[in-house]
């Protein structure tokens, strides 16, 4: 397998009047092609900011990567001109966003704006062509074409996500990111949505960054993940790693046992207690040290290093210097 | 089998549409008991809030009946009406739109004081607020800030503070955590179920998750396009589902552990109709796998397919 790409030490930050919010503050990992990656977290994060910057479409005004390297296929993302990054969005890296209510554009007909990707990037892009193709989209999508003229009001919230897909996969992307591709949806519309992407990234092989924040996803689709907090990956391993490993990064631990179990009948959840970090005044040391049981000395000083605590398994946290464990 | 603290029989509400008349709710037989949980669960638009709402009749019902302590509420007017509304509460889904945003934390918990002159004086109506925060777990320091200050959870806080306001023995809680982070859904969680030890609140909890509703409610009720398909009690319709909706919306959640992985699903095809003026028979029929045209002949009554196990499915 080669890799697809590898970001390394991200940083971004927005910058709102005099606040500073420091969105994502050092994230490291790369993907393999064919992987899938989930990332999942809580509001505020940084999954999403860590998806923009890889898309470069950081608001431009307020967004500013202060660090880091997005390497894909050889190349850094970040050091491309605008124009040349125009050519590889939406061609070599498509995206699903969140919102279909929002990300489809309400006066113009859905066929034409799964054409507009096609017209810009699709090799063969005359009239008939992009037409064949758009048809051919919408079937694999399981829209049936005729409805193409339609707008995207008159279609469900499941339709139109269903749309955003077609535009995403267009151009037969090497690279998908599916920023909550399905939290705006019912869970039975949401069963249908994740089991065609699964059968569209089969059928087309393609990478893909799953951003969520239900672990249930997460464990159904996803071959790695990236547990985030405060705008670093704190752990990070295999699906088997996180759902089945013995040892875990403390606030995997609580994130685990915040969600109740369909599948048991505890009767009380361990949640963790206290909030979420302030990105504009985040605590020195481990971010995560305010609101730990395991908290000591060192964590409330120094910021921890990843520990490799098995193939391929990291966790940034001090008390696993030195083969050590919770 | 004691009394109920409420008791829902054959409730209807119809919203009148241009296009016809809209089921939100139809027939709608449900108990609730005392100090516990009736969970609704069900997709957007399979009127659970709609139910929520015509219990307490903040709207007025079409049709049926709510016994609350043997009383019916929709035959009640004037003060009495008001002495029973006291009992029952509710909390909103989202805790960003239903506070007044010009309000300070102490001045939305005292809201439901003043307007029911609880207190002839100040000093006890604000030890009572003190007192509220304290129960909800507000800090004191959060006494005389705005909403817009605070995160999700604080907020909901509040509306649960408003709540237990005025000692209800009921509240229909609205997706209480459904706008929040799961750290944070967690400890409102766990503060509703500390509420209900310590006060004996009964509670109707409307949600979409059914994780959370399993770990709430003692009774489940499942609803789809207005009717409810299926009611038990939580143990039993989670481990023995028997509508085919049920069976279909728990197979379609995703669970947070591998042994999911690569299992074929049952994977319901189309979608949530709407019912205006809908046809006889059952609701879920055009999705269903196992529909018959004895299905969609003529309306299914709810049949009792174990104690306390109503399912609503001629092929049972």
């Amino acid at each position: 397998m080669s890799e697809l790409l590898k970001v390394d030490d991200l940083r971004v930050e927005y910058s709102s009047g005099t606040a500073i919010n420091k969105a994502v503050n050092g994230v490291s990992f790369s993907l393999m092609a064919g992987e899938n990656i989930g990332f999942v977290g809580e509001t505020g994060a940084g999954k999403t900011t860590t998806a923009l910057s890889i898309m470069g479409l950081l608001p431009n005004e307020t967004g500013k990567v202060r660090s880091g390297t997005i390497i894909f296929q050889g190349r850094d993302l970040l050091t491309l001109r605008e124009q040349e990054m125009r050519k590889v969005r939406g061609s070599q890296i498509g995206m699903i966003f969140q919102d279909p209510m929002t990300s489809l554009n309400p006066v113009i007909p859905v066929g034409n704006q799964v054409a507009e990707v096609l017209k810009y990037h699709a090799e063969d892009n005359s009239k008939e062509a992009i037409n064949k193709r758009v048809d051919e989209l919408l079937n694999m999508v399981g829209i049936p074409p005729k409805r193409k003229n339609e707008f995207s009001h008159q279609f469900s919230g499941g339709m139109r996500q269903r749309i955003v897909i077609a535009i995403a996969i267009a151009c037969n992307p090497l690279l998908l990111i599916a920023d909550e591709p399905t939290t705006a949806l019912d869970v039975t519309i949401q069963a249908q949505v994740l089991e065609m992407m699964e059968e569209l990234r089969k059928k087309i092989n393609t990478s893909m960054i799953m951003i969520t924040h239900d672990l249930g996803i997460v464990a159904q689709v996803c071959d790695k993940v990236a547990i985030m907090y405060s705008g670093e990956i704190v752990e990070f391993g295999s699906v088997e790693d996180i759902f089945e490993g013995e040892q875990h990064h403390p606030y995997t631990v609580g994130l685990f046992g915040s969600i109740p179990d369909l599948t048991s009948s505890a009767k009380r959840l361990t949640p963790i207690p206290g909030q979420m970090t302030d990105p504009s005044n985040l605590p020195e040391g481990c971010k995560f040290h305010l609101r730990c049981k395991h908290s000591g000395e060192e964590c409330e000083k120094l910021s921890p290093a990843s520990y490799e605590i098995g193939e391929g398994h990291t966790v940034k946290c001090h008390k696993f210097k030195q083969g050590g464990a919770l | 089998m004691k009394e109920p603290l409420v008791r829902v029989s054959n409730l209807k509400k119809y919203f009148k549409t241009p296009m016809g008349s809209l089921h939100a709710v139809d027939d709608v037989s449900v108990d609730i008991q005392r100090s516990s949980t009736l969970g609704v669960v069900g997709e957007s638009g399979c009127g659970k809030s709609t139910l929520g709402r015509t219990v307490l009749r903040l709207v007025e019902p079409t049709g049926g009946e709510v016994l609350f302590e043997g009383e019916n509420i929709f035959k009640l007017k004037g003060a009495k009406l008001r002495e029973v509304r006291k009992e029952m509460q509710i909390i909103f889904q989202d805790p960003y739109a239903s506070l007044n945003p010009r309000l300070t934390v102490s001045e939305q918990i005292a809201e439901p004081l003043i307007v029911n002159n609880v207190f002839s004086d100040r000093q006890s109506m604000r030890s009572k607020v003190m007192q509220l925060m304290e129960v909800v777990e507000l800090s004191p320091r959060f006494t005389h800030v705005y909403p817009h200050e605070l995160d999700g959870g604080r907020r909901q806080r509040i509306g649960i503070a408003r709540a237990l306001a005025l000692d209800p023995k009921f509240i229909v809680c609205d997706e209480p955590v459904s706008a929040l982070d799961v750290s944070v859904q967690a400890q409102i969680l766990n503060l509703m179920m500390d509420l209900q030890d310590e006060m004996g609140l009964a509670y109707m909890f409307v949600s979409h998750d059914l994780s959370v509703v399993r770990h709430i409610s003692h009774e489940v009720a499942v609803m789809y396009l207005g009717q409810c398909v299926e009611r038990a009690s939580a143990e039993e319709l989670f481990s023995n589902p028997r509508h085919p909706y049920t069976r279909a919306l728990l197979d379609a959640i995703p669970v947070p552990n591998l042994s999911g992985r690569g299992k074929t699903r049952m994977i319901l095809e189309g979608e949530v109709g709407v019912p205006i003026a809908p046809p006889p028979g059952c609701r879920f029929a055009p999705r269903c796998p196992n529909a018959k045209a004895d299905c969609t002949a003529s309306d299914i009554a709810a049949q009792e397919c174990s104690p306390g196990h109503f399912v609503k499915c001629i092929n049972i």
